[in-house]
């Protein structure tokens, strides 16, 4: 079984409100920020590694392929995901990420698919830069294969050929059941304690909140897996996109606001001034 | 250019107000560039529902029924969206950006060789070039994008767009034939649906949204919050870390994970502002802001805030508003 888990590099998602935009460019300043692996792609890192994984021995049933696509900068999140556990990992280096749309990474995402036929391809439902959702669906469209997005637990029988997942939507939760080779993207329930459940593991040894830290173990093992770098043209992909982001700019600021002393003050002021009770 | 197809946002039998946001954005658009628009709805039955998508002005009303088309599954709805728009020539697809059209219309783009551009929040012209603008980096940055295909495929952020007022007109209603599902099904099957159970207004829909945070300790507290919401005929949302300390269900969630919301009134009780918050909220009309902690950045974006104890302001809060009531 092998699991391919695209991650891309992302400025520091808790810092989003400091990232600026560059006056003559136009384009987004990177300056003084640092760069993560995309929490969501984190999060399916940690989802590949629970379904694999037997909590109880410790033994892998299968491997963890870390792809990303960017500059050589990504390498570092490729590492991160390899200290966390996976075996393998792969750069796509393109000298312009920006340029690229969710068409051109699917299709890049595609090709690597052929290279190395992957049972499942688990992915962020988004990135939290560009946030545009559609990279899992448009690589699924591309493969033929069904996908289950925004998933919130996946339950996995032993042999892992097939999942039920439980997808967060409008209105509630939706169950499907797929049957392997698909692609599933994760939202922020998957790595509750009970989010993965792969029929294996103990079910009296619950995971922790959250995907897991490097252990020193890991971080030691990493550092002995050489992470491929390739093209997009050496997998024979032309990554055209469709859609270009022509500029960036700060949306309009809120007026300032005032404090208020008294629960009184504020009463009157939404009644009064705001009129909105 | 060629017209504009507007598939609908249908859920439990309502036409849900997203769709109604679409619509006035493609009515905007069709006005800019001289066409007209037609509503796609897709679902098990939608008798229903016809006459409530006959009002909202289109040139035409298409209807698809089959039994498997509810609820609905990116790859039934995929190709049956793709052939109404090849075989009836419409060169904008917009929904909602619900998590129908989220899963489904970007399976469609690709069917259709389209670009697509989610979450638009504004539209502009540069030398007859069409321009989308969407929020990005959780809502601190707005992107200007171009979809360079002449097909162009759009989810529309409902909050952006005033729903569309239903008209006394009728637009013609036709029931398009359904294509028999593809082999891929095979591979993808509904399993159940587990409804999230609310007797409040839909949290996206919601004029007033009450929301608490980590600061109410404990699930028993959200009693204070629903107390304060349900006198202001409001939703009820919350914080991530709200839900993560397990107060309340998921399905209330405010944010870059969860819903984004643009009530009239948001009142954010004990949140203190995590950027992932504030992206699904600050458009909001007026926010109102109550947390002990003075340096919470929930207030740099708070209209009125105070510092206070909110296990004391609540209930104040709720006995302030009720006597501003009766008078």
């Amino acid at each position: 079984m092998k699991i391919l888990v695209p991650v891309k590099s992302v400025l520091d998602p808790d810092k989003a409100d400091q990232v600026r935009i560059s006056r003559e460019s136009k384009r987004v300043d990177p300056e003084g920020l640092e760069c993560k692996v995309n929490p969501f792609d984190e999060y399916a890192v940690e989802t590949a590694l629970r379904l694999l994984e037997d909590k109880g021995t410790g033994e892998m049933r299968g491997e963890v392929l870390v792809v990303s696509i960017g500059s050589e900068e990504a390498i570092q999140q490729i590492r991160w995901c390899l200290s966390m556990g996976a075996q393998q990992g792969i750069l796509v280096k393109t000298n312009d990420e920006e340029a690229l749309d969710a068409t051109a990474v699917a299709r890049i995402l595609a090709g690597m698919v052929e290279k190395e036929s992957p049972d499942l391809v688990l992915m962020g439902k988004q990135t939290v830069d560009d946030e545009s959702n559609q990279t899992a669906q448009i690589l699924a469209e591309i493969l033929g294969w069904p996908q289950a997005t925004f998933a919130g637990r996946i339950v996995a029988p032993p042999d892992l050929t097939s999942a039920t997942v439980t997808r967060e939507v409008d209105g509630g939760n939706i169950a499907v059941s797929v049957t392997f080779p698909a692609v599933i993207s994760v939202d922020v329930r998957i790595i509750s304690p009970d989010g993965v459940n792969n029929n294996v593991s103990p079910p009296d040894q619950p995971y922790d909140e959250g995907p897991r830290y490097a252990s020193l173990e890991g971080i030691m093992k990493a550092k002995k897996i050489s992470v491929t770098t390739m093209t997009p043209e050496e997998l024979g992909v032309e990554a055209t996109p469709l859609v270009r982001t022509l500029s960036f700019s700060l949306p309009p600021k809120r007026k300032a606001g005032i404090m208020v002393e008294t629960v009184q003050e504020l009463v009157l002021k939404l009644k009064e001034e705001a009129r909105v009770i | 250019m060629d017209d504009i197809l507007v598939v609908a946002n249908i859920f439990d039998g309502v036409v849900k107000k997203g769709t109604h946001s679409a619509v006035t954005f493609a009515s905007l658009m069709a006005d800019r560039l001289n066409c007209t628009y037609a509503i796609l709805a897709l679902g098990a039955d939608l008798s229903a529902q016809r006459d409530a998508l006959a009002a909202l002005g289109a040139e035409k009303v298409l209807i698809g029924e089959a039994p498997d088309l509810e609820p609905p599954l990116a790859e039934r709805w995929a190709p049956i969206i793709e052939q109404v728009v090849r075989e009836r020539g419409y060169g904008m697809v917009v929904s909602p950006s619900s998590t129908t059209a989220k899963d489904v219309l970007p399976r469609v783009a690709y069917r259709l060789g389209a670009g697509m551009a989610s979450d638009v929040i504004g539209v502009s012209f540069e030398d007859h070039t069409l321009l989308f603008t969407r929020p990005v980096y959780a809502g601190n940055i707005d992107a200007t994008v171009e979809i360079m295909t002449e097909r162009k495929v759009l989810t529309v952020r409902q909050t952006e767009f005033r729903p569309f007022e239903p008209l006394e007109n009728r637009s013609p209603v036709e029931v398009i034939a359904v294509p028999p599902p593809p082999e891929i099904l095979d591979r993808i099957t509904f399993e159940s649906f587990e409804r999230s159970v609310s007797t409040r207004p839909d949290l996206a829909e919601a004029k007033t949204v009450v929301s608490g945070g980590r600061g109410l300790k404990s699930a028993e507290n959200f009693k204070i919050i629903e107390e304060l919401a349900d006198l202001l005929g409001a939703a009820v949302g919350a914080s991530r870390a709200a839900v993560d300390a397990g107060f309340i269900n998921s399905d209330f969630q405010v944010g870059q994970t969860g819903k984004i919301v643009s009530p009239e009134l948001y009142i954010a009780v004990g949140i203190s502002g995590a950027i992932q918050h504030l992206a699904g909220m600050k458009s909001s009309k007026v926010i109102v802001a109550i947390n002990r902690d003075e340096d919470a950045p929930i207030f740099q974006l708070a209209d009125y805030g105070l510092v206070a104890d909110l296990f004391k302001a609540v209930p104040e809060m709720i006995d302030e508003i009720k006597k501003v009531k009766k008078k």
